[in-house]
């Protein structure tokens, strides 16, 4: 993990490690999503995981979603090296425990089993907003919104069941309430 | 209807409404629109280089020698890789630097085209910001923000890569009115508290030390002028990073010596002992802190900078002020005139403690060294050159290395944007082409790159450049037949192992010299050396003047790898004591 960085002195003291949730709204431009990226690798950030479209048409607005983690000194500087970049507009960061941000992953299940297995399957599923949206007779095709160890752990639990293919985004948030981010 | 313009006249349109009057570079397939449109500008003169890196230099010293962006024009593929080192050392210095690169035409990107490279791909990492142009409509625009991405803030280097069609594509242009907004990557919002809270400290401080950098040539010439102003008022010592030299004047008796890894005894030692720390425009860089853990660790400390990142960066601070330099220390003193009138002379009687401790550091004298009649000592050649040029307004530039440091030691520096060299990338070969550009942009000032003779080699076709243009660069060579830093380390860390250290062939540098069409001249002994160098500065051309110095000599002091500000070693004698050890070894 980067702390804090001198070429000729060896750090003693490990910082404590947060996850935090980066939100960048950036021009939706050719290269930007490189500038970004770029940006992590570069200077030897992690990322967990990453989510990107565009949300403004009109004004060309891409919305980022970056899960990394750091040291707080760390994630100061992703925040301010974020903002320095030309076609990045602004930059929200929240801690995963942040009670006042909702954040959701979804991810696609493809289960191939036996009617009662995937009946099961689907049950599970229950507490996560499941959507079938394929149905043969020897499979099944749902979707889960959910946080990202909930879906970790749902992968891990339905394997027996017959789970053969996963696909999942990266994480997405938004503040709870009517305020929005300037 | 109005006139519609190629790409390539608009190229030179935005260069005019910048007002540039020089470019560096060279062409190629995928510029020569733009190289044919070059003669209906006079006011723009091309100067043409013998490879793109050396065009990048010469950028970059034409750009701290004048305060104005440096303007570079290379072709695609090989001529835009070849700028890569200079458009990284560019971002690493903070210089502004505008690079356009010629690209193959919009329809064979991605096909492997002949010369054909991803350069905006390649320089992402190493540029503020760049821009492929793919639509002729949007090139005025680019340019123009080019120019503004590039200057302000905190500078950097920028790059506009132009396919070939896009220079021959018509548009119409509208003429370019300079904004006065500032955009919002820029800031300069500090508020008044933060001005007295400073004051505060500084009214407190009773072993205070003011820290510059860069920062402070980059915020202007006025900026240079309100730091001593500044630093008279509060009486306080001032020590200054390698590129921050010049901003205060190096023979001032309040200004105690560059700090850092080859820094002097007193400024690492105030570093160390200070209990408040003041830094404008530098940003704590491993040279300058050596053991994080260790460093400075009685102080409370001030940052100024105007780049939001480098605040905490590297070490926390108690006070961070975001801003231009100029602007936060011309607020201070005017609070400080306004409200605090006592605390000029409380501050001094304070502080009297501070700089008797300060004198007793000074005494050590660590920059001493030990003059021989036999050799030519290469800090005895750096003093001398200083003694013989310091009556003229004189502009030095350096290579990367030992000689590097011994001129930011033994040279002082009165005024700012006379000192070019390469601090943070370290770019050996960076500071004949730099002289090129400083000379262009002084055509009447004596300029002289004291180089290395391994670093000047690697750029040495230049000097073709100094000579196609009448200019009279003196490269003043150091010549200790060694990579001489790499030789120190090899000697302090690695048991005296030289390995590939040693140049076992070089060239006759007077001869060379002759065979570029400049002059020659050698030096290797004392005697002679006064005589040498005042024929240097007094003969009308380039000069190349090989020094022929001790190559055993080793550039003191020194904060060995992995030890804190004040364990330094003085001198030949005193590493015995102070040994690199265990982890130490295998920093950089």
């Amino acid at each position: 993990m980067p702390s804090p960085k001198s070429a000729y002195s060896i750090p003693t003291k490990k910082g404590k490690l947060d996850t935090h949730i980066f939100v960048v709204w950036v021009d939706n431009e050719a290269g930007v999503l490189a500038r970004v990226v770029g940006l992590f690798s570069g200077r030897g950030y992690n990322i967990e995981s990453l989510a990107v479209a565009e949300v403004d048409a009109t004004k060309n607005i891409s919305r980022i979603t970056i899960v990394t983690t750091g040291t707080p000194q760390v994630i100061d500087q992703i925040k301010l090296q974020l903002k320095k970049l030309v076609p990045v507009h602004k930059v929200a960061d929240f801690k995963r425990e942040d009670k006042k941000v909702i954040f959701k992953e979804m991810a696609l299940l493809k289960i191939v089993a036996q009617k009662k297995k995937i009946e099961k399957c689907l049950k599970e599923c229950k507490k996560f907003n499941p959507v079938v949206l394929d149905k043969t007779n020897k499979s099944v095709v749902v979707q889960i919104t959910a946080l990202r160890r909930e879906i970790d752990k749902m992968s891990k639990k339905l394997k027996p069941y017959g789970l053969t293919s996963t696909s999942r985004t990266g994480a997405i948030a938004m503040t709870r309430g009517a305020e929005t981010f300037k | 209807m109005s006139k519609l313009y190629t790409g390539a006249e608009i190229v030179f349109k935005c260069l005019e409404d910048q007002e540039v009057e020089y470019i560096f570079g060279y062409p190629g397939g995928a510029v020569l629109p733009i190289y044919d449109e070059l003669k209906n500008h006079s006011t723009i003169k091309h100067i043409l280089v013998r490879h793109e890196q050396g065009a990048g230099h010469a950028a970059e010293g034409y750009a701290r020698s004048s305060g104005k962006p440096g303007v570079v024009l290379v072709t695609s593929g090989p001529g835009a890789t070849n700028v890569v080192t200079a458009l990284t050392d560019a971002y690493m210095d903070s210089v502004p630097l505008v690079c356009i690169s010629g690209q193959v035409p919009t329809h064979l990107i991605g096909t492997d085209a002949f010369q054909e490279c991803d350069t905006t791909g390649i320089t992402r990492p190493c540029t503020k910001h760049n821009w492929l142009v793919k639509d002729i409509k949007d090139l005025s625009k680019v340019m123009h923000e080019a120019f503004k991405v590039a200057t302000t803030g905190r500078p950097g280097p920028v790059l506009i890569d132009i396919p070939k069609d896009i220079q021959f594509a018509k548009t119409n242009y509208t003429k370019f009115k300079k904004e006065k907004k500032l955009n919002g990557k820029i800031h300069n919002k500090f508020s008044e508290k933060e001005i007295d809270q400073l004051i505060d400290l500084i009214s407190k401080a009773k072993k205070p030390v003011v820290y510059t950098g860069g920062g402070v040539i980059n915020s202007g010439p006025q900026a240079s002028e309100t730091l001593k102003e500044f630093v008279r008022l509060i009486g306080f010592p001032i020590t200054s990073t390698l590129q921050g030299l010049g901003a205060f004047p190096g023979d001032d008796n309040q200004f105690i010596g560059m700090l850092g890894m080859h820094g002097t005894y007193e400024a690492n030692n105030a570093m160390h002992d200070c209990d408040l720390l003041i830094n404008i425009g530098a940003r704590f860089d491993d040279r300058i802190t050596g053991k994080i853990d260790e460093f400075s660790p009685k102080s409370k400390k001030v940052h100024i900078d105007i780049d939001p990142s480098s605040i905490n960066k590297i070490i926390k601070v108690d006070l961070a002020i975001v801003g231009d330099v100029n602007e936060v220390i011309k607020s201070t003193i005017k609070k400080i005139n306004k409200k605090q009138n006592g605390l000029k002379d409380s501050n001094k009687q304070k502080i009297s403690k501070w700089w008797e401790q300060i004198q007793k550091w000074r005494t050590k004298d660590s920059l001493g060294f030990i003059n021989s009649d036999k050799e030519i000592k290469p800090q005895h050649a750096v003093k001398r050159l200083y003694e013989l040029t310091k009556n003229q307004d004189t502009f030095i530039t350096t290579e990367v290395g030992q000689h590097q440091m011994w001129a930011a030691q033994h040279y002082k520096f009165n005024k700012p944007n006379r000192w070019m060299t390469s601090g943070g990338l370290g770019t050996m070969g960076y500071g004949l082409p730099a002289a090129v550009g400083v000379q262009i942009a002084h055509p009447d000032k004596l300029v002289i790159d004291i180089a290395g003779e391994a670093s000047v080699l690697m750029t040495m076709q230049e000097m073709s450049t100094a000579v196609q243009y009448n200019l009279p660069i003196k490269i003043f060579i150091l010549n200790n037949q060694y990579m001489g830093m790499v030789r120190q380390w090899q000697e302090l860390l690695h048991e005296k192992n030289y390995s590939e250290s040693y140049s076992e062939a070089l060239p006759d540098f007077v001869k060379l010299a002759e065979a570029y069409g400049c002059k020659g001249i050698k030096a290797d002994n004392p005697q002679e050396l006064d005589d040498k160098i005042q024929e240097m500065i007094d003969y009308k051309g380039p000069v190349i003047f090989d020094c022929h110095v001790d190559p055993d000599e080793n550039c003191f002091p020194m904060i060995p790898s992995g030890k804190p500000h004040n364990q330094m070693i003085l001198g030949p004698n005193d590493k015995e004591e102070n040994k690199i050890t265990g982890k130490g070894k295998s920093l950089v």
